[in-house]
């Protein structure tokens, strides 16, 4: 019983990564219709700004944060205005080229600059928390905690707030949204600082746990999409469940069935579910 | 008409007696080592145009078919004993087979869905051939695959394939096959309808192309020949790794089809030639190679969509709008043929 309440909470743990990054990819992918597979890199770079800010400039681990969001958030604006913006208009597949040229860079950059090795962030909180059979370090603790507030606030803040009501004007009717006087381009550009700035937030907050590396971002990129597809894309409820589910499905697999197959799970489930309804669960038909 | 027609005849023979006499010319093993790795990857990549350029479905999976293609012939040579000659065509099929049994459920999706579904099945590939132990020998791969096994012909006797020159012969051979299928294929009936669901699927459907039979008629196929590139690699190179399967691999190819031209003949093949020997030359530039790919892979899809053998179609088509002009006083401008180039 203990160890699958550990397996629990570490699904629960996980999931909270992948429902964050989600949520930010729902946001380019699912409403304005970008493939931006570079979306896990730039969730790597995020870990490796804080990494610097912590090592270099000697930052605390929450100003590291912040500059990490705040970095990454300019990066995203200038990746979509370089990458996706001159190729808004064309088929799907020459954005999804694109960002592979973008994630190349990134990937390549990271590794030129910092080594290929992985690097380890000093532990903020390293103490652990006793509960109900279970052992967990305060800053997994942390980890749910931070995911869930900022899970909230970018609930708020599409819901509530005029820039985030723009956003969804956008993804219900672009030209509508362009009648009625909302800047499109800029709206782009938020949602992508947005996005690539809670990766970031996400990546900092898991950084002292697990080791940076950077290949850290390449298969948290493609589960994303798989968690955008599966809880339907463009739906912001969808993604949060869906990254749940997803690292409940990773950690107890992992514990149960197999730990070295444990990434085979949620590719497996994508290729299934592909199967039946191709357009996701909840997903609408493409064009 | 037929003058140009004869012209560019004789301009493919011509490059295949150069093809063919390249051993004499080129005498350093590292450079002609170099040259049958690119011939290698230029069936991997015109067997992607074909999914990719013709049909408009970006399998990201290729390098893991490749992968199964080596895998394949390693296990089937060290393991049972088979001949490389009944091996290759083997790990083809299982390779096509694989790919059909994939296609099912992948190609019902469209756009990015296809391409992130069969991206998920390359990672998957890679997974398994790192952590199947028994089988694949884990993340140190397969050792001492052996070389092609003597061929008898009735008239030319024994041929060999030990040397470097026997290698490039038969890799060369594995390149023409590939490129006639292809040849055939795509200026076929057959052919017009990869096109029709690339340009335009739903109205390929309402003119009633079997629009899913016709996507995976061209995934199996490209597989099949994806498998034959990594069973050739395998057995010629004597050892694979779960990195023979590497995604990185499919992103090397996407850049050659791209910058050598999508969706043409030759820009696959020009593209996996000139990239690597343009590498080998910027030797200095090695760690800073994939940055320069991906830079180049961004360039080139915003600005030239149709890469190299597009640019020189355009450029080919001005000169000769100019010449007619200067002939006829700018009445008679001679328009693109009918190839379509909108997607990708």
């Amino acid at each position: 019983m203990d160890l699958f309440l550990q397996q629990i909470f570490n699904g629960i743990m996980l999931g909270s990564t992948y429902a964050v990054v989600a949520l930010g990819l729902t946001l380019v992918f699912g409403i304005l219709h970008i493939p931006n597979f570079a979306h896990g890199h730039l969730y790597m770079l995020g870990a490796y700004i804080s990494f610097v800010a912590m090592t270099k400039f000697g930052l605390g681990f929450w100003t590291a944060l912040v500059a990490s969001v705040l970095v990454l958030a300019l990066v995203g604006v200038v990746v979509e205005r370089l990458v996706y913006r001159p190729l808004r208009d064309q088929p799907h597949i020459n954005s999804f080229i694109s960002a592979i040229g973008a994630l190349m860079i990134l990937e390549t950059g990271v590794i030129v600059t910092w080594g290929p090795q992985a690097h380890r962030i000093p532990n903020p909180y390293p103490g652990t928390v006793e509960l109900l059979g279970v052992t967990m370090t305060q800053q997994r603790l942390l980890l749910i905690i931070a995911a869930l507030v900022l899970i909230l606030l970018l609930q708020l803040f599409i819901k509530k707030t005029t820039p985030g009501t723009t956003i969804e004007a956008v993804a219900q009717n672009r030209e509508g949204a362009m009648l009625v006087g909302i800047n499109v381009n800029r709206v782009s550009s938020l949602t992508f600082a947005i996005s690539t700035g809670t990766a970031a937030a996400a990546a900092c907050l898991v950084a002292p746990i697990f080791m940076i590396s950077p290949v850290m971002g390449a298969l948290l990129g493609m589960k994303a999409f798989i968690i955008v597809i599966l809880g339907g894309l463009g739906s912001v409820p969808g993604a949060i469940v869906g990254g749940y589910i997803l690292g409940l499905i990773e950690s107890l697999g992992g514990g149960y069935i197999s730990a070295d197959y444990k990434d085979v799970f949620a590719f497996g489930a994508l290729l299934l579910i592909l199967a039946f309804k191709p357009t996701g669960l909840f997903g609408r038909e493409v064009s | 008409m037929a003058f140009k027609f004869i012209k560019e005849k004789w301009f493919y023979l011509g490059l295949l007696i150069l093809a063919l006499i390249l051993p004499l010319i080129i005498t350093d093993r590292y450079i002609f080592q170099l040259v049958i790795m690119s011939i290698i990857f230029a069936i991997a990549t015109l067997s992607l145009n074909l999914i990719l350029g013709y049909t408009g479905q970006a399998s990201l999976a290729h390098a893991g078919f490749f992968g199964i293609g080596a895998y394949g012939v390693g296990l089937l040579t060290t393991k049972l004993g088979l001949s490389f000659w009944l091996a290759l065509p083997l790990a083809s099929l299982i390779s096509a087979i694989i790919g059909f049994l994939i296609g099912l459920p992948t190609l019902r999706s469209r756009g990015s869905y296809f391409a992130i579904a069969t991206l998920c099945f390359g990672v998957i590939i890679t997974i398994v051939a790192g952590n199947w132990v028994d089988l694949t020998g884990g993340h140190t791969g397969l050792l001492g695959i052996p070389r092609p096994n003597p061929l008898t012909l009735p008239f030319a006797g024994k041929i060999e394939f030990e040397s470097q020159t026997s290698h490039y012969y038969l890799v060369l051979f594995f390149l023409l096959l590939t490129l006639l299928v292809m040849h055939r294929l795509v200026f076929s009936l057959q052919g017009l309808s990869f096109m029709a669901v690339r340009n335009n699927e739903p109205l390929a459907e309402a003119v009633g192309v079997n629009t899913f039979a016709t996507k995976i008629l061209s995934f199996v196929v490209a597989n099949f020949f994806a498998g034959m590139a990594g069973g050739i690699y395998a057995s010629l190179i004597g050892s694979i790794s779960p990195s023979t399967a590497s995604v990185n691999l499919t992103f090397n190819w996407l850049t050659f089809l791209l910058l050598g031209g999508v969706a043409t003949l030759a820009g696959p093949i020009i593209g996996a030639f000139c990239i690597p020997i343009l590498m080998e030359y910027l030797q200095f530039l090695q760690e800073y190679r994939l940055i320069i790919f991906g830079a180049l892979l961004i360039v080139v899809i915003i600005y030239f969509p149709r890469g190299l053998m597009g640019g020189i179609d355009s450029l080919r088509l001005w000169i000769k709008n100019s010449y007619t002009r200067r002939k006829a006083g700018g009445d008679k401008v001679v328009t693109p043929s009918g190839k379509s180039h909108q997607a990708v």
